[in-house]
């Protein structure tokens, strides 16, 4: 007995040395990006390296937030970012529920191509939106964006949101049409209500990829004034001499509305995304 | 809008021919669906035949009237020294990030699924062991360039244990910068996996190990008949959709190294971007363009397949 609690004891203690190795792994890159946000630049690469700047100051996130260019980074991404989410819900909503309470001919092929479509690569794609977006004199401006951050949104909200409607039943919507209501008041005033946790997840993965996206923001903008923040990030290491509190400053402002949104839905996105991209 | 027109489309109105419900109920599924297939028209369809048609033309958008030149941009791309350097890269990038992603997802996730802990512990570093995952590519991108520039901690680290004695160039040196690269990507990829095979792991029955144990089987065996059994479709599903997506990955080694240095860590997503909108060699791009989907194409069609059973 006393072996066997011993052994116990053994597993547990190299469980744990590895839980906490692990921890490090993950988190200690990001308390660097944390602290140096809060030193003068010039003791960035200090040496031996200073942990806790003895400077201790807020300087370099006064600066971006007083910066007008920035702060314009910020409202552009949270604009369309807000945009892709609301405009993907609902298309992914009106597509979730013609797939999962419908039977059509077409019903297979075009969920296969849904599936598909996934895997497109956006470099693939991102000639010919070039000069597609150009040509339909949408260049520089938030709808570039928007539209075509969607292609890439909508596939899996709508796998997403089909997956959740197949668990609803099917009486629901059919007792509201008995009763004499419309399939729209079905869809709208019954099925949307009981659908909020999976529609959370399924907004909060949608504005992740948006906030994210850099690869149409870097080629479908070009002002300033349209550019959104991995662009300004990926701006501020551009020029000559390199502030890197700034620039960890903004990446700690850049990434505060997606760990906000994670921290606090934290259990539907988890539940959302497996049930999303992994149905064995 | 759309629940404006659908409605009146499909709203009971006055009495109406048998004809016209019949046809109704039949176009209702594809009115639902109009918005997604009349977007993945325009942004998807259209794209990818323009994307090949130029692809098959000599330089096109910088040249006012292209002319077919069938396969030969084709040709050169495949001919390209640089394309050759580029496919091993990209390899070595996918098949490096896949596995161990694959690996650091399982060992964290078994952690987290650990009866040695209490859950308040667990919760405590799966928030931990997420992080690096709400970070976009420009973030992580500086963020490492700190950490791995000459005089960064990283330098300093291994300095003071003694296991690197001349501060090295992760990123800048052409001996270096692939591995680098690609151990970053691993660092930012890992927790799509271990959430996932965690969910995977929390499905399986309590009663296989029970019973397991009471075959004498030890932690090992359980490890490899039953975990690794248990998880297999999970374990597969992720991989597909990890090759496809690392293989085109491009913020990231655009906002690290940019493909150098020469060529060091050239991907097939930053040498095709760098033909179009460094060399303005649009129609080799599309070209380049059109082969990266197909290879995308190619795994895809593998995880469709997987995934066509559950449709």
């Amino acid at each position: 007995m006393l072996s066997r609690k011993a052994r116990h004891n053994f597993a547990k203690t190299i469980a744990f040395v590895l839980l906490i190795l692990g921890a490090i792994y993950a988190g200690a890159p990001i308390i660097w990006m944390l602290l140096c946000s809060f030193k003068p630049n010039t003791e960035i690469f200090a040496y031996p390296p200073t942990f806790i700047s003895k400077t201790f100051s807020l300087t370099a996130y006064t600066k971006i937030l007083t910066d007008s260019v920035k702060v314009r980074f910020f409202l552009n991404s949270y604009f369309v970012s807000t945009a892709v989410t609301l405009l993907t819900l609902v298309v992914s909503i009106f597509a979730a529920y013609s797939f999962s309470r419908f039977e059509f001919k077409m019903k297979k092929t075009l969920n296969m191509i849904i599936i598909s479509v996934q895997a497109v690569p956006p470099i693939t794609l991102l000639i010919p939106y070039f000069g597609l977006i150009v040509t339909l004199k949408l260049y520089n401006t938030y709808w570039a964006l928007i539209l075509t951050y969607m292609v890439f949104t909508l596939p899996y909200a709508i796998l997403m949101m089909t997956g959740y409607f197949n668990t609803l039943p099917r009486e629901l919507d059919e007792a509201v049409m008995i009763d004499g209501g419309s399939r729209s008041v079905a869809l709208w005033r019954v099925l949307f209500p009981i659908s909020i946790p999976g529609i959370i997840s399924v907004g909060m993965y949608t504005f992740m990829q948006a906030w994210n996206e850099y690869l149409f923001a870097l080629t479908l903008t070009k002002t300033v004034n349209m550019r959104t923040v991995p662009i300004g990030i990926q701006q501020l290491m551009g020029q000559h001499s390199y502030e890197w509190n700034e620039m960890m400053a903004m990446s700690i402002l850049g990434c505060m509305p997606v760990l906000i949104l994670f921290l606090f839905f934290q259990r539907y996105f988890i539940g959302g995304m497996t049930a999303g991209s992994v149905k064995s | 809008m759309w629940s404006v027109i659908i409605t009146r489309k499909l709203g009971k109105g006055q009495p109406e021919s048998e004809k016209m419900n019949a046809f109704k109920k039949k176009a209702a599924p594809y009115l639902y669906l109009s918005p997604t297939i009349i977007l993945m028209i325009v942004l998807m369809l259209i794209p990818i035949v323009m994307v090949i048609s130029y692809s098959v033309m000599n330089n096109v958008i910088m040249n006012k009237n292209p002319i077919y030149i069938g396969l030969g941009n084709y040709k050169t791309i495949l001919t390209d020294e640089v394309f050759h350097t580029t496919i091993y890269n990209t390899l070595f990038f996918t098949i490096g990030s896949v596995v161990m992603h694959m690996v650091i997802g399982l060992l964290f996730a078994m952690l987290l699924n650990s009866r040695l802990f209490s859950t308040a512990t667990k919760s405590f570093f799966r928030v931990i062991y997420i992080l690096p995952w709400v970070f976009t590519a420009a973030i992580i991108a500086i963020l490492w360039r700190l950490l791995l520039n000459p005089n960064g901690i990283v330098n300093y680290f291994l300095e003071q244990a003694g296991i690197i004695h001349t501060k090295v160039e992760w990123l800048g040196s052409r001996d270096t910068a692939l591995y680098a690269l690609t151990f970053i990507n691993i660092w930012s990829g890992y927790p799509f996996y271990m959430v996932s095979l965690l969910a995977g792991l929390q499905g399986i029955s309590q009663d296989l190990y029970e019973a397991a144990e009471v075959d004498g089987a030890n932690a090992y065996h359980q490890f490899i008949s039953i975990t690794i059994p248990q998880l297999k479709p999970i374990i597969l599903s992720m991989a597909m959709l990890d090759c496809i997506w690392t293989m085109q990955q491009f913020p990231l080694v655009w906002m690290t190294t940019g493909g150098g240095p020469i060529h060091a860590t050239e991907m097939l997503s930053t040498y095709t971007y760098k033909l179009a909108f460094s060399k303005y060699e649009f129609s080799l791009a599309s070209a380049s363009a059109v082969i990266i989907l197909i290879f995308s194409m190619v795994l895809a069609s593998v995880y469709v397949r997987r995934q066509k059973a559950s449709v």
